[in-house]
């Protein structure tokens, strides 16, 4: 495997800065190591090879310069999730509906990158809108997980996790909204953060669910993760829902161990049906972030049971909203649909949504257009919202006592394509661990914590107080410092 | 049977920020198609609202106005419909929690009976583009969509079913319209449709209680078409039950030119909205420190202006109402008293409600630029008042002021207007006319006394109009008597 592409980000920044590596060397790296696998991983849905080039030959111009600290990634190769917009290039989203819009804008995350200096290396494949756990409800295909081709990378931002598992790329941003960066870390073997709601700017993420979504880091390690949530962190007057909380430097409790620290752990997190070799891994870290110094407590988070209800009320409600825009008018997918039952206009509108999404996407509009309808509101949507507040004021008082939670991510490790594509809800159970912390906007992060017999990997999830980012990352760190699960590699 | 007309008004005004409401597109009316619009607007992938402050500013202000509740936190809500001028599938709209409840709003009837209209609330919304058919220029196989409307900010003013006649709803109109302009937050053009209005109306026989089912009319875009809509509306649904029919709840639209409101949609199409709280906007919170400083900024509002004018200048309620209606008149009527003195308050009012607003519209001009200065018409009011002409003078110099601009005492020396008070010259001319005048002067002396006015015209005639009328009757009456 070439050198460069080993290296993890903070690595590789320094061997930028020392000129030891160009940015051009390194973008050629990963763009040599994508043409190697993406046959097999399909981790992209669109590979910016001629972008990438000349945002690395500015990048090695001022890196000749020096005095860069304003550019921390300055020449770093990333990917991002093709429900970021960028200017000029095609965000899809994995939609036929926008299989040829081309963003005439940037996100907020995309400029930021941009302006901290990374090299975008392509857009990275996902389940449709966003909505799923496998990346099986792309309309170009799944991604592959690096660790064995036959099982899903997870989802809904399995590109983005499986680039950084097959090394195609330093690091990468997705977005989760129930679990889409945590899962797919977990079933990558990646580290995978989501930052408190209102950390990063959601403007240019293309909304699934507007109270849910934030966009988060995926690296090879809790340090790369922090620097690039520290490059895409901050207040942004282009979202009202952004935080004017003051962002710390994320990699400045890394180096302070476990000794101290608060860990709940919540006994409803070990459900029925948990994978044996996921439980034993998250009780063995438990075990080492004890022999640490942590302090371990049992806590009870009883609402939990009802997060996965509540959140499949939210989200669909919000998505049925955020996905009307689609509609033929402006620009992606038109179809002719004149009909006599519906006319030409309505006939198109139908014709278009027809075409343009795909059977998951549709699931999801019916049940949050049901939820919203006149006569169910209150009984759905109203009555998910109150039990939301109960989950986050649960937490609220959990965190009286505890500085962060440790769960597993996933109850299972990846699963195999096709298993769970006929029964949304066994699917839909994959973000049974994670959704509770979206509902109520806390950061989790999601890093390696072994593998199962069947040498899949495990994630071992984090969860912190609003705006604790730093405690989160100082807690993973400290796990990682103390084992070398995060050191395995994929076999690809 | 006797039936009484049961009306509730909702009233858009669209508000004259730079802005639009949830992006930074000019909210200027005009522009080439799409011209004022941007990725947020269009409706883009992944674009996010930001609310614009001054929309919020200009909404506590005319809460304030009505004596609203301005609720310290309310949100936006999401109201979901497909069509192609709405570019998000919904409109940013205000639901369970709008920014104003309750209110009133005071109107004298043309009797002078006084009503007060309850508001139920008043929020704020996103207006939609438009569409241009095809046909409309030359392409009937398409139809096309401006966005330029997309998103300018809109009020919605809700009455309670409190208006009982047409004239009751044209005259609440009208003061909203007054209103808006007083606070400065909507220019009320209502042929550009920054103030337009639906109106729910139902009839009932008089004396019951139950609401009788609602129409609702759409697309009144005058006061003159808001009267006849109801008008007709109200015939209508009186013909339809006295022909033993019955009133269905539907929308219809008022079709001008050619009048009578036409059936739109019926309740069968009554749309699921789907409202639900926009999760890309925060709950607005406004505190009393916001509040206050809006406060601060606050205008005389015209009710407040009438009742001063009523006490202050002592006129009649009539005058202080049409003087108040716009803020504008009511500086210059005030410039104007102030320049001509307490005393002829009500003279400065009779001119400016008469020969002022004659000449604006004639010349088509707006008050601000009335080519008869405040201070010009006190000055010739002045000159009534001193004696140096008369009323009758005045109106020539009123003219010829509103023509040329002209102080009006330069205009009195430069035409030789100056009202004759040497007694010596009115004498002569007296003596004049009734030795020319020889059978006239018998035939008033035999008593046929309403000849006065024939002497009193041929005087005036002979001074060109200079002699002071009431000077030159007691003279006549004198010699004539004699």
């Amino acid at each position: 495997m070439n050198e460069i592409i080993s290296l993890s980000v903070h690595e590789l920044i320094e061997k930028l800065r020392a000129r030891e590596v160009s940015s051009e060397e390194a973008t050629r790296a990963y763009l040599g190591r994508i043409e190697e696998t993406e046959e097999r991983v399909h981790a992209y849905l669109s590979v910016l090879e001629e972008e990438a080039l000349a945002a690395a030959q500015e990048a090695d111009k001022r890196l000749a310069g020096g005095d860069n600290d304003a550019s921390p990634l300055l020449g770093v190769p990333v990917a991002v999730k093709d429900l970021l917009c960028m200017k000029g290039t095609p965000t899809t989203c994995a939609s036929k509906f926008l299989e040829n819009f081309i963003s005439p804008y940037d996100a907020t995350a995309v400029r930021l990158l941009k302006e901290a200096g990374a090299v975008i290396l392509g857009k990275a494949n996902m389940d449709e809108f966003a909505m799923g756990s496998s990346t099986e409800h792309s309309a170009y295909g799944p991604s592959r997980n690096p660790w064995n081709l036959e099982t899903i990378p997870g989802g809904s931002s399995g590109g983005s996790a499986a680039t950084v598992a097959a090394r195609s790329c330093a690091a990468s941003l997705g977005s989760d909204t129930g679990g889409s960066i945590r899962q797919p870390a977990a079933c990558c073997g990646v580290v995978g953060m989501k930052p408190t709601y209102g950390r990063v700017s959601r403007y240019g993420l293309i909304a699934f669910a507007s109270s849910l979504d934030q966009i988060g880091p995926f690296a090879r390690n809790v340090r790369d993760c922090a620097i690039m949530l520290n490059a895409v962190s901050g207040h942004d007057p282009l979202d009202s829902t952004s935080t004017d909380e003051s962002v710390p430097d994320f990699t400045g409790d890394l180096g302070a161990g476990a000794k101290g620290l608060r860990i709940g752990i919540p006994k409803e997190y070990f459900i029925d049906g948990m994978d044996p070799d996921v439980e034993s891994a998250v009780q063995n870290a438990i075990k080492t972030m004890e022999e640490n110094g942590a302090e371990i407590h049992e806590i009870s988070l009883p609402h939990s049971q009802y997060a996965l209800p509540v959140y499949y009320i939210i989200a669909s409600a919000e998505a049925s909203s955020n996905l009307a825009r689609y509609d033929g008018v402006r620009y992606g997918l038109r179809a002719n649909g004149n009909s006599e039952e519906y006319g030409p206009l309505y006939g198109m509108y139908a014709a278009s949504r027809e075409e343009g999404f795909g059977e998951e996407v549709k699931r999801r509009i019916m049940l949050g257009t049901y939820a919203l309808s006149s006569g169910y509101y209150d009984a759905y949507y109203t009555k998910a919202q109150r039990v939301r507040t109960l989950i986050c004021r649960e937490f609220e008082d959990v965190f009286q006592n505890v500085d962060v939670i440790m769960s597993a991510t996933a109850p299972t490790p990846a699963f195999r394509f096709g298993e769970r594509m006929d029964d949304p809800i066994s699917m839909y159970l994959s973000d049974i661990l994670t959704i509770p912390c979206n509902l109520a906007g806390l950061p989790g992060i999601s890093q390696p914590c072994g593998v199962t017999s069947l040498d899949l990997p495990i994630g071992l999830q984090i969860i912190g107080k609003p705006f604790g980012e730093t405690t989160v990352l100082r807690a993973a760190a400290a796990f990682e410092k103390a084992t070398d699960h995060h050191l395995a590699l994929s076999p690809l | 049977m006797d039936f009484e007309t049961i009306i509730g008004l909702e009233v858009h005004a669209q508000l004259k920020t730079h802005s639009k409401i949830f992006c930074g597109s000019s909210a200027a009316f005009g522009g080439a198609p799409n011209e004022h619009t941007c990725t947020v607007d269009l409706g883009l992938p992944g674009v996010l609202p930001v609310l614009n402050r001054q929309v919020v500013e200009f909404t506590i202000r005319i809460g304030l106005a009505v004596g609203a509740k301005i609720v310290p936190s309310c949100r936006f809500a999401r109201k979901h419909y497909f069509y192609p001028d709405l570019p998000k599938g919904y409109q940013i709209s205000q639901y369970e929690q709008p920014i104003c409840e309750g209110g009133e709003i005071h109107i004298f009837l043309k009797n002078g009976e006084e009503r007060i209209i309850n508001l139920t609330r008043i929020h704020m919304e996103e207006d939609a583009g438009k569409l241009i058919h095809g046909d409309e220029i030359g392409d009937a196989s398409h139809s096309f969509v401006d966005l330029n409307r997309a998103g300018v900010p809109l009020l919605e003013i809700v009455s309670e079913p409190d208006l009982r006649t047409a004239e009751e709803a044209e005259t609440y109109l009208r003061k909203l319209h007054t209103l808006v302009r007083y606070l400065d937050i909507c220019d009320g053009n209502m042929q550009e449709g920054s103030l337009r209005c639906d109106a729910n109306i139902s009839i009932r026989p008089r004396g019951t209680d139950n609401f009788g089912e609602k129409v609702e009319i759409k697309n009144m875009n005058s006061f003159r078409n808001l009267r006849r809509a109801i008008e007709y509306e109200e015939e209508r649904q009186r013909a339809t039950l006295e022909a033993g029919g019955q009133i269905i709840q539907e929308t219809r639209l008022w079709d001008d030119p050619s009048g009578p409101t036409q059936p739109m949609r019926t309740k069968e199409y009554a749309h699921d909205y789907r409202y639900f709280p926009d999760p890309d906007l925060v709950p607005l919170q406004i505190g009393k420190k916001w509040l206050n400083e809006v406060r601060r900024k606050m205008p005389e509002l015209p009710d407040d202006k009438r009742e001063r004018f009523q006490k202050e200048y002592k006129l009649p309620l009539y005058d202080a109402e049409v003087l108040t209606a716009e803020r504008d008149l009511a500086d210059y009527f005030e410039k104007a008293a102030g320049a001509a003195g307490a005393d002829y308050a009500k003279l400065v009012s009779n001119w400016v409600m008469g020969d002022v607003l004659r000449v604006l519209n004639e010349k088509k001009a707006d008050i601000e630029n009335c080519p008869v200065t405040a201070d010009h018409l006190a000055k010739m009011i002045g000159l009534i008042g001193d004696g140096t002409i008369s009323g009758k003078i005045a109106k020539s110099v009123f003219d010829i002021m509103a023509d040329t601009g002209k102080d009006p005492e330069t205009i009195v020396e430069e035409q030789g207007l100056r009202q004759i008070t040497d007694t010596g010259a009115i004498e002569q001319a007296v003596a004049d006319v009734l030795s020319t005048n020889p059978k006239e002067t018998e035939r008033y002396k035999g008593g046929e006394k309403k000849l006065i006015g024939f002497f009193v015209g041929q005087v005036m005639k002979a001074t060109q109009g200079k002699a002071n009328p009431q000077a030159v009757q007691e003279m006549l009456r004198e010699k004539l008597s004699g």
